[in-house]
């Protein structure tokens, strides 16, 4: 007979817990309040229902086209070509992936591109690019090189042997890299919220106006409803790239990159400098209208409408703190239960716990606000918000943890328990310390998260709980240089931060040890 | 004493060792001798606590084990890859049975060295198990299998995954250490000849059931079937 472990089924429970009334629970009071209202007022809600919907899908299949072709040039040299500074491009194209999207919104409003589609477009461009130069370029750099001469000792033109060759190996990288980027973009929020104006709206930006401006929780709901489907289909597409189309045959531990010559060293190296210069002119611009007319001291003066800005700084300290504890403290039970055991229970969670990262922020925000009011009304709790930010950390302390921990063969658990080691204790001495340090890097994740957290958090902070990246919104929407100014000092601050505790990760990365 | 009494095991609906009969007296050391895919490292997990028993029993001294939790067994296992914790020097590997059963810190440290003594890797404590070779490992798994002094100590292929030349050396260099602490043991192998330089009497396993016990000549002299005498020749 198997023995009851309920150390276990402690630490089961409470991810479980977790995650079923802050996610799991809320979505399904969305979906009952859209579809009572599907019932109801079809009419109507079509015709807005279409105008956002399609606009989402157009804006994001756009979004991606150009995010892989202004992507590609860099791919290209950087996968392929050995030459001075190619580490350092391929960190600094990361960039504007950390940083938070009101931060990015933010520094295309200093471009002066504000309420126009191209704003929206370039921004979504200006996010992604690292996504494709990482994504592809791994790949790219380990295709096996004889491939390529063999083709060429057949006969094959480089143009032929680029089109025959490398780009069908390279397909399931890039269709990871756009359905990752489709999947960003078709749930944008903070960018196109600022940059987007009144005319356009993503379902994102519609389920928070109907919400938030309107009141109109029901078609808030349905718009949620037509989100998750979207954001499913895109999630379901990428892991079926993932499963049947991983060419591992075609591949070397990493290809012996060769020195450019002639046009191709011009070619390779001008793609560089151009991508990173068009990356940099937003930041840069940004900075630069962040230091006009004491926008800085702005921030430690107090306002009647949004208090003093720079108190947001120390709202979001707190938050992240909270939130990474409790990120990190559920994701390694979590983790622990996806590795400690064989079977249904480990895939539900390693499943389950993953979907918030899907789900849109936006979403997840909406369902605090529709469904936590029973069995106590927590709406108006302080703690709403890092419990928000901690449910979308969750997965990246998972993610963190999870292949370290799976790296730990089973023998050398078994080894300590012969040796007298309670389960307990063999998750004390053996795991612990073995995953402490890939636990630090999901714990920095998780602060990173909660810093730049917007789409949630819009939903749940009150006047005195704004975050940084409510508080540059809520500067931006009010008019006058100086809270333009301020807005742009903020969010230098923001970036500053971010990029800060991104480095640090980084390096603890680069330093991970007790891999088995 | 141990016995096994009609044991069996099962895993994934799949029959691994049935009607296993075997015991092995205090002091002793028997030997498991049988072609791979035999069953006799499942024996081993199944006398550990490591899998669970399907039918039959499991006793030390006449009381059954089964109902009790790996951890609380006192039987020591050496594993055939060794299963060193990486993440420990030394030291903490060859200590970390006695931590586990609460032994006073201080005597901890003089316990391990005198067990690293025992296999002639005396003032290794330090060492990280990443800069051992083959064959130190094997007796840094073998001192933090001793160490904790269990009841019973199982080794499974203990010199499986050394080369020739340093088996025949370290071979004889474990007889004489069970034997000088005067260990009840029960060692898994796939060789003969070092199934008969380790233990007293040889327990032939094949198909998932014990065929035949006794000692080589015993069991030449009046082997059981036709496939003992092939197997032993």
């Amino acid at each position: 007979m198997r023995r009851v472990r309920w150390g276990w089924v402690l630490v089961a429970a409470i991810p479980a817990l977790f995650i079923g009334y802050f996610f799991v629970y809320p979505l399904v009071r969305i979906l009952s309040l859209g579809l009572s209202e599907l019932d109801i007022r079809s009419t109507g809600v079509e015709a807005r229902l279409l105008k956002v919907g399609w606009f989402t899908l157009w804006q994001a299949s756009v979004s991606t086209a150009l995010t892989l072709l202004v992507a590609a040039p860099m791919t290209w040299a950087v996968s392929n070509f050995e030459f001075r500074g190619r580490r350092l491009a391929t960190a600094l194209v990361t960039v504007p992936f950390v940083l938070p999207t009101v931060v990015v919104g933010t520094a295309f409003v200093a471009l002066g591109w504000r309420d126009s589609i191209v704003a929206i477009l370039a921004a979504h461009v200006f996010f992604n690019v690292a996504v494709v130069v990482r994504t592809v370029g791994t790949l790219w750099s380990r295709l096996d090189p004889n491939l390529h001469d063999a083709a060429r000792v057949l006969g094959a033109s480089e143009w032929k042997v680029f089109r025959t060759v490398t780009l069908p190996l390279l397909r399931p990288a890039i269709a990871a890299a756009a359905s990752i980027v489709f999947l960003f973009t078709f749930t944008s929020f903070g960018v196109v919220l600022i940059l987007g104006g009144f005319q356009f709206a993503t379902l994102e930006v519609e389920i928070y106006r109907q919400a938030v401006d309107l009141f109109d929780l029901p078609l808030a709901a349905v718009l949620a409803m037509v989100q998750l489907a979207g954001v499913t289909g895109a999630l379901y597409a990428y892991s079926r790239f993932q499963e049947r189309h991983t060419a591992t045959w075609a591949l070397r531990s990493d290809q012996d990159r060769v020195r450019p010559v002639g046009a191709t060293r011009f070619l390779a190296i001008g793609s560089v400098t151009v991508t990173l210069i068009a990356l940099a002119i937003p930041l840069a611009v940004l900075v630069g209208r962040s230091l006009g007319t004491d926008s800085y001291r702005g921030l430690l003066e107090s306002d009647r409408v949004v208090g003093i800005p720079i108190a947001s700084v120390g709202n979001s300290m707190l938050f992240a703190v909270i939130a990474m504890l409790l990120a990190t403290s559920i994701g390694l039970m979590a983790a622990a239960v996806i590795t400690g055991r064989e079977g249904g229970l480990a895939r539900w969670f390693d499943l389950t716990l993953m979907l918030p990262l899907g789900t849109s922020a936006v979403t997840i925000g909406f369902g605090f606000i529709v469904a936590l009011g029973w069995p106590v009304d927590l709406r108006a709790s302080f703690w709403l918000i890092p419990i928000a930010h901690a449910l979308v950390a969750v997965p990246f302390v998972v993610r963190s943890t999870v292949p370290t921990l799976r790296s730990i063969p089973g023998e050398i658990r078994e080894a300590a328990a012969v040796l007298g080691a309670s389960p307990g204790r063999v998750w004390r001495e053996i795991d612990l310390p073995v995953v402490a340090r890939a636990a630090l890097v999901g714990a920095g994740f998780a602060f990173v998260v909660s810093l730049g957290e917007f789409g949630a958090t819009s939903f749940i902070a009150r006047p005195n709980t704004a975050t940084v990246p409510v508080m540059i919104f809520r500067l931006l929407s009010r008019p006058g240089p100086a809270s333009f100014g301020m807005a742009m000092a903020l969010s230098v601050v923001l970036a500053a931060v971010t990029a800060g505790v991104v480095m640090w990760i980084d390096r603890a990365r680069a330093g991970e040890i007790g891999r088995f | 004493m141990l016995s096994t009494e009609q044991l069996g095991v099962s895993l994934d609906n799949k029959v691994i060792l049935h009607d296993t009969d075997l015991t092995v007296a205090d002091e002793e050391i028997v030997a498991v001798l049988g072609p791979s895919g035999s069953g006799k490292t499942t024996l081993l997990r199944a006398i550990a606590g490591l899998v669970p028993v399907a039918s039959g029993d499991i006793k030390w001294d006449g009381v059954s084990v089964v109902d009790i939790p790996v951890h609380q067994r006192g039987f020591g296992l050496m594993f055939q890859g060794f299963a060193l914790f990486p993440h420990l020097d030394v030291a903490g590997n060859v200590g970390f049975g006695l931590r586990m059963t609460g032994t006073d810190p201080d005597l901890v440290g003089t316990e391990v060295s005198a067990a690293l003594d025992w296999v002639g890797l005396g003032g290794f404590e330090s060492r990280r198990i990443d800069d051992l070779s083959g064959g130190e490992r094997q007796r840094v798994a073998l001192a933090r299998t001793l160490a904790p002094r269990p009841k019973l100590v199982m080794l499974d292929e203990p010199l499986g995954s050394l080369d020739r030349h340093l088996r025949e050396r370290l071979v004889v260099d474990t007889r004489a250490l069970l034997t000088g602490r005067k260990v009840t043991g029960l060692v898994v192998t796939h060789d003969r000849e070092e199934a008969v330089l380790l233990s007293d009497r040889l327990a032939l396993m094949r198909e998932g059931t014990i065929v035949q016990t006794g000692t080589l000549e015993e069991i030449l002299a009046h082997p059981a079937d036709a496939w003992v005498t092939d197997f032993l020749a």
